[in-house]
């Protein structure tokens, strides 16, 4: 009796759990509602099923059970004796076949807006290194320039080609905290990595791709709310992986152009350090966590 | 197939296998401890699985009580974290369940119940077992080494898992760990052949593969699945040694690190991850596999009747062990592979989900008009009934692409994958042990402390992983030490983290309940009956309880019907044991004879 009670209250409970939980999806911020609704879907699915399994179950405990003990002559029935019921089993697979027909295409059709990215959007790059973000955008031109990890050195954090005519123009952001987004402006990240595995996350855009060594990954949004949202990252990257954090602020068009025209081109930087030389390391940002590394 | 066969039978001899086939020890060191009975190699496998298991349990404690309340424990640094966050799921998956599953209830219910002395290979047997154990303890010899354990998360991922920003990423750590991961799968491969050629040719006579308990059908299906997967993670262990060690570049592409160029180039990271998913995705149905065929058996005995749909289970898992090797990269839809393959391996996803579900129906039509007895092993079954429905759920949010977008590496991934691969699976082992230790030891196990144990387990996991979904919602990742200042984190979520973490300590504790109590019945505990649960399968039908060496007496038993002939109408008893003669099944006199 108290089993079968135990395992109505579960069912019961997780469902009013649900409905009232204190912790559920931050307010979204990019055109990503699509996921969204698909989680939604898939609750009303599963969740139905899970309930009605475990009502079930309670249901035949609290019918069928005689008693604890483990001789059978306690029992004053004896079970059914039927072991196949073919269209009962036929049912039962049709009608999960269709359950998992309605949770499969809405999200197929969702991911596969997710991997098309739109003609208009505009690239920004987002490299990761231990453990800090990096952002490059591509400058009047609207082209970034070529890059190669095996360029990178202190002048040249991103490894720009320097005869790429493309990449004179780039905008070179150092500061994690300092990623700048346009309201309502589709955004094409391309994402790069220069030492190990990391993975831009912003809770708040629902969107997600690790970042690879070797090769450039993207996903693109819109954002759709302006404000500051906390960047992590989420793939596990070292030591530090908890503390890669940074910031991006979705702006609307004309803070964000004005934004943009004051950050200094590539061009212009390596000007100022071709000026003075002395000033050069700034790159060794991450020498601090270099050192912890190597007293150990 | 559902022959109770009632009607009169021919007689069918019994195999008979001299004395001179049978392995005999000689000493006391060739019973118990280079013995090749396969029952003594189940204990010392169960065992050893169970020592370092108490190791993972007690590092889910430490990092529950960094989660819980953080910057209170000095010792738990971001690097000790990633190091107990590894050796914890590696040690669970691996060394845990899948030497528990296969290495020890392998090892001692395939003999017994398909109707064998022994198993074929004895010696082998024997060389899986020390081989598992030297991999156990080069595993632990990494909790020694200068700079520690690996601290790369049990998917190893490179280039991250050999390179300096990770713990015991340039040291012996990571080797060690590579080094161990080898032998583990040598010695599992002795085994798993093993566990496979003695289903397919030791049967006894009328054994066929249709009459076969589910807990074999799942031990054999796990067993081939393990021996086609473990071979990619073996090389992607070599390669990446190699690596490590002599500065290859299977996986390693050009990196900068830490504003230094290094000498690698032109490797692959997804590849690694192809590989190990190739094996880890199997590897999560080489324990699911095991535990759906046992908790079939439970449901079956302790609802004294039939498993329902008993040839739909059959084919259920074999179909679910053969998907198994097409939906690896499910794990890696945000890996960077290309974006296409998103949608081919949520379709294979999805579709595995309707053999599973099938599962999960038989096993509750087998409670529909039972004449369930609710004993320990029953609240057991029931339990994994509801948390692996529970976690196949969300395996279904998971494995729809796009719905993993938001929530991969989140907490939600951490509490999907215990419900369904971690707690699921470790209640089947329990109701299993309070099946069948009886058989083992001829001694009932204290019911009271039973009880308290199955209600806290159950109830504890059930509290600890059901609202941690929910922080993953909210986006709080995964292996992350300390979440410092976020904005889009309530507060509330610190409380939730610290409910979650007397829970996992309350149910740590009564896992000491439950090896006290296992301790003490061994030696004290209540006599049991030859065949407490009134099964049918051959194990209780052996020539003494527990079996003695060589199993049964002279004769080999015969079989005449599956295992599931509970309650068949006609009969006197509520079971026909499967190597009863036909013959002499009591059958009810028919009224007014
Ligand atoms: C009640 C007992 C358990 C508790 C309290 C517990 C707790 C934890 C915690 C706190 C983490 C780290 C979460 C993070 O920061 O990412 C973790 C990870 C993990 N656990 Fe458990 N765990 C338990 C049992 C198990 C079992 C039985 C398994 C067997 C499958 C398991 C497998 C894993 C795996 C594979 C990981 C992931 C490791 C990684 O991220 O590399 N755990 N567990
Ligand atoms: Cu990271
Ligand atoms: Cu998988």
């Amino acid at each position: 009796m108290w089993t079968a009670i135990i395992v109505a209250l579960v069912a019961i409970g997780s469902l009013i759990f649900h409905l009232y939980t204190p912790w559920w999806s931050t307010e979204i911020a990019s055109n990503w509602g699509g996921m969204d609704t698909t989680i939604d879907i898939t609750f009303w699915i599963t969740g139905v099923a899970y309930i009605l399994i475990l009502l079930f179950c309670a249901y035949c405990i609290y019918r069928w059970h005689t008693g604890s003990g483990n001789s059978s002559s306690e029992s004053n029935h004896k079970a059914e004796y039927n072991p196949e019921n073919k269209k009962l089993e036929i049912w039962l697979t049709a009608i999960t076949a269709l359950g998992v027909i309605g949770l499969l295409a809405p999200g197929l059709i969702v991911w596969d807006d997710y991997v098309t990215v739109p003609e208009d959007a505009v690239q920004v790059e987002v490299m990761g290194k231990q453990w800090e973000w990096g952002y490059r955008y591509p400058g009047a031109d609207g082209k970034l320039g070529k890059t190669d990890a095996r360029l990178i050195n202190d002048d040249n954090p991103f490894g720009l080609h320097l005869d790429d005519p493309n990449g004179q123009d780039d905008i070179i952001v150092e500061d994690g905290y300092g990623m700048h987004l346009q309201l309502g402006q589709p955004v094409h990240l391309l994402l790069r990595s220069v030492d190990v595995l990391h993975d831009f996350y912003v809770p708040q855009f629902r969107a997600k791709m690790d970042m690879v060594p070797g090769m450039i990954t993207y996903y693109w949004l819109t954002p759709t709310r302006t404000g500051t949202f906390d960047v992590l990252c989420v793939e596990l990257c070292g030591t530090s992986h908890y503390s890669m954090r940074g910031e991006v602020v979705v702006d609307e068009k004309e803070a964000y152009q004005t934004w943009l025209s004051e950050q200094e081109t590539f061009a212009e930087m390596r000007a100022a350090l071709n000026k003075k030389p002395s000033e050069t390391s700034k790159v060794a940002m991450s020498s601090q966590f270099k050192d912890k590394i190597t007293q150990r | 197939m559902v022959d109770i066969t009632p009607e009169k039978v021919e007689n069918v001899s019994p195999a008979e296998v001299p004395e001179a086939d049978l392995y005999h020890a000689h000493s006391f060191w060739t019973k118990y401890v280079f013995c090749q009975d396969a029952k003594v190699i189940a204990i010392q496998y169960s065992g050893t699985a169970v020592v370092i298991g108490m190791v993972g349990l007690v590092l889910s404690w430490l990092m529950r009580l960094q989660l819980g309340v953080p910057e209170t424990f000095s010792f738990i640094s971001p690097e000790s974290y990633l190091q107990f966050v590894t050796m914890h799921g590696m040690i669970m998956v691996i060394y845990l369940l899948t030497a528990l599953f296969l290495g020890g209830f392998g090892n001692y219910l395939i003999q017994l119940m398909v109707g064998a002395r022994d198993m074929v290979f004895p010696y082998v047997n024997m060389l899986s077992y020390w081989i598992y154990l030297l991999a156990v303890l080069i595993l632990v010899a990494s909790f020694f080494v200068p700079g520690g354990p690996t601290g790369a998360g049990w998917t190893l991922y490179p280039p991250q898992a050999i390179l300096s920003g990770t713990p015991g990423g340039t040291g012996l750590g990571i080797i060690l760990m590579l080094v161990s991961l080898a032998f583990f799968i040598i010695g599992f491969t002795m085994g798993g052949l093993n566990y496979v050629v003695t289903i397919l040719q030791a049967r006894t006579r009328g054994m066929t593969l249709m009459r076969m308990p589910l807990t074999i059908w799942g031990i054999f299906t796990a067993t081939v699945l393990a021996l086609l997967a473990f071979p990619a993670l073996f090389v992607s262990a070599i390669m990446m040694t190699l690596d490590s060690v002599l500065g290859t570049s299977f996986f390693m592409p050009a990196i900068v690190e830490f504003g230094e160029q290094l000498s690698y180039g032109g490797g692959s990271p997804i590849l690694f991850q192809h590989l190990f998913w190739f094996f880890g995705h199997p590897e999560v149905y080489i324990v699911a596999l095991p535990a759906f065929g046992i908790v079939s058996d439970l449901l079956s005995v302790h609802a004294r009747r039939h498993i329902f749909g008993y040839r739909m289970m059959v084919w259920a898992i074999v179909a679910i062990g053969a998907l198994s090797f097409v939906v690896w990269a499910h794990h890696m839809y945000v890996s960077g592979m290309n974006p296409w393959f998103g949608f081919f391996f949520a379709t294979t996803t999805l579709i595995i989900a309707v053999p599973t579900a099938i599962k999960v129906y038989n096993w509750t039509l087998t409670l529909w008009r039972g004449d369930i007895h609710l004993t320990i092993p029953m609240l057991f079954a029931i339990a994994f009934i509801i948390t692996f429905v529970n976690g196949g759920i969300t395996g279904l949010f998971l494995g729809n692409v796009i719905v993993d977008v938001p929530l991969s590496d989140t907490m939600f991934v951490v509490a999907h994958f215990h419900m369904v691969m971690g707690i699921a699976p470790i209640l089947v082992v329990f109701g299993a042990i309070y099946h069948w230790f009886p058989l083992m030891t001829g001694r009932m196990l204290n019911d009271a402390m039973g009880r308290f144990h199955f209600w806290v387990t159950f109830i504890g996991a059930y509290l600890i992983y059901f609202p941690m979904h929910y922080l993953g919602f909210v986006g709080v990742p995964r292996r992350y030490w300390s979440m410092e200042d976020t904005n889009f984190i309530p507060d509330s979520a610190a409380d939730l983290n610290a409910f979650i973490t007397v829970a996992a300590l309350i149910v740590g504790f009564a896992q000491l309940v439950f090896i006290y109590n296992i301790l003490v019945s061994i030696f004290k505990g209540k006599p049991s009956e030859r065949n407490p649960w009134k099964a049918t399968s051959l194990e209780w039908q052996t020539e003494t309880v527990p079996p003695g060496h060589g199993n049964f007496s002279k004769e080999l038993p015969v079989v005449y019907r599956w295992a599931y002939s509970f309650s068949v109408p006609g009969t006197v008893d509520d079971y026909v044991p499967q190597n009863v003669h036909p013959n002499d099944v009591k059958l009810v006199e028919p009224e007014g004879s």
